[in-house]
């Protein structure tokens, strides 16, 4: 395992809401709250510590919104001049047409985006009342036209995409299909059917996997091992959700 | 009510052969719902109780929505076949009543803070009931809301006091709850010590009722210790191999 100077890995503690994680000598990080100059863990998951910082990684939970964060999601409703944008989180999101590379008329938004079509985009803002902000100006983030998306707990999007994107690289090219992961939980892909339906079965895979250890090599046997339509027969890959329909340009 | 039955036997025994320190045999699993955000199940004696947790989501009717915090919803309800007696389904006095304390007790250790304008709903299902299934429903809820990955700052143990034949006994059953003197339910967050839930049916005198509390805090405690095992075992081997990445396009 590669590590860089400032991490310090512990040994995959897991820790349960209330457990205390340290004193004042360190600050208190994500998933974690400071009391009386203690840290305790606020949620459940996996204790990690980084420059100084007590941090819970969570073991499950629902996507919570951050402010730079690439999102998949799906257009729910259409308004004079923006849309609502379900992004797997509680909080249907907003997109204005300001924050779009098209110059929409008002009352025409709905000729740009319509509703279930699925959009790449960047959450732009997040303010104290959880109202998020879409943002689609940034090179890359588009509508996609074509395609399919799949669901997967948001906590398993390290697992997806591997240490330096090796998973990630490792279903591409075994299923020759081009591969989003949104940080939301919500992954586009787009090829050839078959080549879908096994990306599909092996992030399903990814997502239940309780394999110690070696899930790359897992997954890789699971891609190899039953080439072509075969795919996914034998293999307990659990539910699969396919929101969208194939749709060519 | 007239004591016709003896409680407590020549020696020092309960109907069910339990000292009167001591308590039912309790077993907790944690995520045993597929379709749920967190879900437990709980077999307290002949309790059987089965606790779903929705949410965060988005607080509908939209009135309901608080802008400043999450709204924590409790739906407790006994199966009709949970008794001896025929339940009559919906919502009834008892129901509404046990919902409703074991939202407020939830509601101090969830950090509701988090998610303005958002609902977590919990939902207690009675499948077996004999004696002790609201201490049983809040017991089982707060290990759903942990493994739902809902900040927290505690757990929330729960654990019923009582006095039958003029002596105090932890946990009652079902038969020293209809003939004893006093039933005391007591929940507490194991961590502070704090007091969350604490209501009493029938007359105890201040030294008993001083007694009554000590021993159903040190019997939460014991509780806690089961809850946090339980959310121990479910993520023990899951997240073994979870590492922190960044999505990539």
């Amino acid at each position: 395992m590669v590590q860089s100077d400032n991490v310090q890995r512990t040994d995959r503690v897991l820790v349960v809401p209330g457990d205390k994680l340290g004193d004042s000598s360190y600050k208190p990080g994500t998933g974690t709250f400071r009391k009386d100059s203690e840290i305790f863990a606020a949620q459940l998951g996996i204790l990690n510590i980084r420059s100084g910082f007590i941090n819970v990684i969570p073991a499950g939970g629902i996507y919570q919104p951050r402010q730079g964060d690439s999102v998949i999601g799906m257009v729910q409703d259409i308004g004079p001049s923006n849309w609502m944008v379900d992004i797997n989180c509680p909080y249907t999101a907003f997109l204005h047409a300001n924050e779009t590379q098209w110059k929409v008329d008002f009352g025409t938004a709905g000729q740009y985006l319509g509703v279930g079509d699925i959009i790449l985009a960047k959450i732009g803002q997040v303010d104290e009342t959880k109202r998020v902000n879409l943002t689609m100006k940034e090179q890359g983030l588009r509508k996609m036209g074509s395609g399919q998306i799949t669901k997967i707990a948001h906590t398993k999007v390290p697992r997806v995409i591997g240490k330096g994107g090796s998973m990630i690289a490792l279903l591409k090219e075994h299923t020759g299909c081009r591969i989003f992961v949104g940080q939301n939980g919500v992954i586009w892909m787009d090829g050839e059917f078959e080549g879908m339906k096994k990306a599909a079965a092996a992030v399903q895979l990814i997502d239940h996997g309780t394999q110690l250890h070696g899930l790359t090599d897992s997954v890789r046997e699971f891609l190899s091992g039953n080439g072509g339509a075969s795919a996914g027969q034998s293999q307990p890959v659990g539910k699969m959700t396919f929101d969208i329909g194939i749709k060519r340009e | 009510m007239a004591e016709k039955i003896k409680l407590i036997n020549d020696d020092g025994l309960r109907t069910d052969g339990r000292k009167p320190d001591e308590l039912r045999p309790i077993r907790i699993e944690a995520g045993v719902l597929a379709n749920a955000d967190g879900s437990a199940y709980l077999e307290w004696g002949a309790n059987k109780v089965l606790v779903a947790v929705y949410g965060p989501r988005e607080a509908q009717p939209k009135y309901l929505q608080d802008p400043m915090k999450a709204i924590v919803q409790v739906n407790y309800n006994m199966a009709a076949f949970s008794s001896e007696e025929r339940v009559r389904p919906g919502p009834n006095r008892r129901a509404t009543e046990i919902s409703k304390i074991t939202a407020e007790a939830l509601e101090n250790v969830i950090i509701t803070n988090n998610f303005p304008r958002a609902s977590i709903d919990v939902f207690i299902e009675v499948l077996e009931a004999d004696a002790g299934t609201r201490c049983a429903g809040l017991t089982a809820a707060a290990v759903a809301v942990a493994d739902a990955g809902i900040p927290m700052t505690d757990l929330v143990a729960a654990c019923a006091v009582g006095k039958a034949d003029g002596q105090l006994l932890l946990d009652l059953g079902k038969k020293e709850d209809n003939f004893g003197e006093a039933d005391m339910p007591i929940g507490i967050a194991p961590r502070t010590g704090d007091i969350v839930l604490l209501q009493m049916d029938g007359d105890m005198t201040q030294e008993e009722m001083r007694k009554a509390l000590r021993m159903g805090m040190d019997a939460s405690r014991k509780i806690h210790e089961l809850q946090t095992d339980a959310l121990r075992r479910r993520y023990a081997v899951n997240f073994a191999d979870m590492d922190d990445g960044e999505a990539v396009q």
